[in-house]
């Protein structure tokens, strides 16, 4: 029987494979790995793309796309931190900045939310006054 | 027969609300099996991301990351609150808020200043009314919240961080512990603490491509995320049992209410037909 390495392929949000293979392909950073069972300890970005799995009781390779994460590879284990959400700097800036912008925004609408207050508060005394001047006017007829 | 008819349109009503609690019960309970399901799939990624950053927090002692070096001196604190976006889930946000509050009370008395990322409506909306400063916030994350979209809310406060603007981030959420229990917590978040990712053993070191730098930089974010994203399962599981369970309360409360209702109304009815029956037999003797 052939080699073979446990393999785990994880995203936050859920388990994607665990397993036994014969080889992984993965695209990383800096070009294709092909990894086999006592690779040595390596640790790499992977850019999206297919990871392939051959697994031992397959003939058939296992696809799996990620959109980008983390390959650790230690001689007995593989194990692919996938990304749920397409990344990059660039994108996360503007998530960044988005998330900024609607604070402040938020924070600017909260003075007319206390202007809103202000202005029920009034209504309220207001309407008070009139019902007291109403019942003032009942007694004094 | 004076009241009678309000008595029934009472009941009448009481029984419509039933209905509805009855119904937010059932929801609640089906939503919080996939609650829980999402926080147990969430599991894995966040250990094996963790038993990772352990190992390299030992493993490169050349380079230190900003999130893992601990500062001398801590003038302002950013906290993330973790809420759910929905009321009627019975006293979970207020624990919540009044933990974090009275942290925030010490904080103060300390001298620190504040920075707050409100995730969810309740914290957000409590966040505003006192006035903390929010640097970030994130509502409206639905029943599968993803990680696409914390990563901007969480960019934000990790970014004041490096800054400098902040020199520790806390996380509070609910803890779930059970259907039953739900445990508000307070935990601190940034700088990464070494009892917190563990002991790895072993002294070897990976081969890292592109180089080590800007992969720890990016497994470290990843990990922060985690974190955040774990808490939020976390806490939309302990939002759909606290429902079920104040749900499950409102309906019982219903109940006893129409029981009681019914019984102040037959004795009403009763007491008309033995008026209605005694006027008649008055009426009869008067004639006879």
């Amino acid at each position: 029987m052939a080699m073979t390495v446990h393999v785990d392929v994880v995203s936050a949000e859920e388990q994607i494979f665990s397993g036994l293979a014969e080889v992984v392909v993965v695209p990383g950073e800096m070009g294709e790995l092909g990894i086999y069972p006592r690779h040595t300890a390596l640790m790499t970005r992977i850019k999206p793309g297919a990871v392939r799995i051959k697994r031992p009781d397959q003939e058939q390779e296992e696809l799996i796309y990620v959109s980008g994460g983390m390959l650790e590879v230690q001689p007995n284990v593989v194990t692919i931190l996938a990304d749920t959400a397409i990344r990059g700097a660039d994108l996360d800036e503007a998530r960044a900045l988005e998330a900024k912008q609607a604070a402040e925004e938020a924070i600017k609408n909260r003075t007319s939310d206390i202007d809103y207050a202000a202005a029920q508060a009034e209504l309220a005394e207001a309407i008070a006054q009139l019902r007291a001047i109403q019942q003032v006017r009942k007694h004094a007829h | 027969m004076a009241g009678s008819k309000e008595i029934r349109t009472k009941i009448k009503s009481v029984e419509n609300t039933r209905k509805i609690t009855r119904a937010m019960e059932m929801v609640a309970a089906a939503k919080m099996r996939k609650a829980q399901e999402r926080m147990r799939a969430a599991r894995p990624y966040a250990e094996k991301i963790r038993n990772v950053a352990a190992h390299l927090s030992r493993a490169n002692p050349e380079y230190k990351h900003a999130f893992l070096a601990k500062r001398d001196s801590v003038k302002n604190v950013g906290l993330i609150v973790v809420t759910s976006d929905k009321g009627l889930c019975g006293g979970l946000n207020t624990n919540l808020l009044r933990l974090a509050v009275s942290e925030m009370k010490t904080w103060e008395s300390q001298g620190k200043g504040l920075m707050v990322c409100p995730i969810g409506n309740k914290g957000f909306g409590f966040m505003n009314r006192i006035g903390a400063k929010v640097q970030s916030h994130l509502t409206g994350l639905g029943d599968t919240p993803h990680i696409e979209k914390l990563i901007g809310a969480v960019k934000a406060m990790l970014d004041a961080y490096v800054a400098g603007e902040i020199d520790a981030i806390y996380l509070s959420y609910n803890h779930f512990v059970n259907t039953m229990k739900q445990e508000p917590r307070v935990e601190q978040l940034l700088p990464l603490s070494g009892e917190q990712l563990g002991t790895s053993e072993g002294n070897w070191d990976y081969i890292y491509e592109p180089d080590a730098k800007k992969v720890i930089d990016e497994l470290l974010l990843r990990y922060i995320e985690s974190l955040v994203y774990q808490a939020v399962v976390e806490n939309m599981a302990s939002e759909q049992s606290s429902r079920m369970v104040a749900m499950k309360a409102a309906s019982d409360n219903a109940k006893s209410v129409i029981g009681e209702l019914k019984l102040v109304y037959n004795k009403a009815r009763q007491a008309a037909i033995t008026k209605e029956i005694s006027e008649i037999v008055g009426g009869a003797a008067a004639i006879g």
